[in-house]
């Protein structure tokens, strides 16, 4: 009876919620459809990064928030940036992500992924999502935590963390030296010059 | 003498230090380090990598984990040192557990039979050890052939390589031992050659991306996955 009721109250709890999908459920449903595509598409698996970032952009992009990620890894600089520049740096660096991760994807193994228990209050806006990613052989497994935010349509990734190695404080730097010699529009130029390279090689086949 | 010497390396590091451009704060020795950075990567491009490549392309799968299972399974007795001497006592017990099973159900460590079973591998050196016990990093460092590390993880490499089992196990028959450390150099790499098709592809200036992601990853494992937020962390948010 007891546990008919707490059920009844978690029943509750989650049609209150129901609007937007829960941060956690979001990036497990994302991974395992990306997974699945991938599995299916004999191409990406060839070493096709073109396909793999078509992919990307159709299931990934739209739950990340570029414009933040942009911001945090231009740190002080993005104040100083017209609005302009600052579209351009996100959109330029939302084409370098992609792209980056189309080459991880073409080169992906089956793995088998844990979600941890998300630790996080109904009310909270910011959570971080804490997965853990369980390589064959004797490596030891990889966390990839997803930070993610609350907005009107859903919740959104603004940072990955791959073994606490976050995907965006790690260009702070590069970015911050590049618009101290050569000024935000160097930077710009810069980003725009590396998304215009091919794309690399799958390592197995070079 | 030495002294002397020491000195003048002292100061030719300072000022080194001083006429470097305001970059990262973590990496005085920058000029230097990119240096070294530059000739391993020649190393990597020229050796290295071809190697690894052809040790993909000509061991199978299966026996390349067995090879990378072993060299694993002798490195986890250190790792159990070092859980010890960080206080992680139930971690120890894990860890040498794992090498207790693989070193037998696991036949000689070719199999990781402890992960499959609730063990999984841990990361521990004696570079972290001494971060658990309170010695910062000091400044960046990039060791030539080695790549990464710090002031203090560079000591911790030194006293890793001598409780290094590979040194310790064989070290009457040196050209053994020396097709060892060859045989685990070209393992780690050919686990790496993703990897580097990555950083390739995402880094603007690939020296600072390896740098900065290194010091991340170093941080994170002193910490065990759960370091504490850097002042640095907030995104400078107009808004808020």
């Amino acid at each position: 009876m007891k546990t008919a009721f707490s059920l009844f109250l978690a029943l509750l709890a989650f049609a209150a919620q129901a609007q937007t999908v829960a941060p956690d459920v979001l990036v497990k449903t994302i991974t395992d459809e990306v997974a699945a595509a991938i599995k299916k598409d004999k191409d990406i698996q060839g070493g096709d990064t073109a396909k793999a970032v078509e992919l990307i952009e159709a299931k990934i992009v739209p739950h990340f928030n570029f414009t933040r990620m942009a911001r945090i890894a231009m740190a002080r600089n993005w104040r100083s940036a017209t609005p302009d520049q600052q579209k351009e740096i996100a959109a330029e660096f939302k084409t370098l992500l992609v792209r980056t991760y189309s080459t991880a994807l073409v080169n992906y193994k089956e793995q088998k992924i844990d979600y941890k228990p998300l630790r996080a209050k109904p009310e909270d806006d910011e959570v971080t999502v804490k997965s853990e990613v369980k390589p064959s052989g004797s490596t030891q497994p990889v966390e990839i935590d997803y930070e993610m935010e609350k907005t009107p349509n859903g919740w959104k990734v603004y940072d990955v963390k791959v073994g606490g190695v976050s995907l965006v404080t790690t260009y702070r730097d590069t970015f911050a030296s590049e618009v101290r010699e050569r000024g935000i529009d160097g930077l710009i130029k810069s980003l725009a010059a590396k998304n215009r390279e091919p794309q690399g090689q799958k390592a197995g086949k070079s | 003498m030495e002294v002397k010497r020491l000195c003048a390396a002292l100061l030719l590091a300072g000022s080194l230090a001083g006429c470097a451009t305001p970059g990262n704060p973590a990496d005085p020795l920058e000029k230097v380090n990119r240096a070294v950075f530059a000739f391993n990567d020649v190393a990597d491009k020229a050796v290295m990598t071809p190697v690894a490549k052809g040790y993909r392309a000509v061991i199978p799968g299966f026996m390349r984990t067995g090879i990378a299972n072993f060299f694993s399974n002798l490195e986890d007795v250190w790792v159990s040192v070092n859980d010890v001497l960080q206080g992680k006592f139930q971690q120890g017990m894990e860890d040498a557990t794992r090498v207790l099973f693989n070193s037998t159900f696991g036949i000689a460590g070719l199999f990781d039979f402890a992960s499959d079973n609730g063990l999984p591998k841990h990361s521990e050196d004696f570079g972290q050890t001494l971060g658990v016990w309170g010695i910062t990093s000091g400044p960046y460092l990039v060791i030539p052939l080695f790549g990464p590390s710090t002031f203090r993880d560079g000591l911790g490499f030194l006293v890793d390589a001598r409780a290094d089992l590979v040194y310790r196990g064989v070290s009457d028959d040196v050209p053994l031992r020396n097709s060892l450390y060859a045989t685990r150099a070209i393992t780690n790499r050919a686990n790496l050659l993703d990897a580097s098709s990555i950083l390739e592809q995402a880094a603007l200036d690939r020296y600072a991306f390896v740098r900065d992601a290194w010091l991340q990853r170093r941080r994170n494992l002193i910490y065990d996955g759960n370091p504490p937020r850097e002042k640095d962390d907030s995104d400078d948010e107009p808004s808020k």
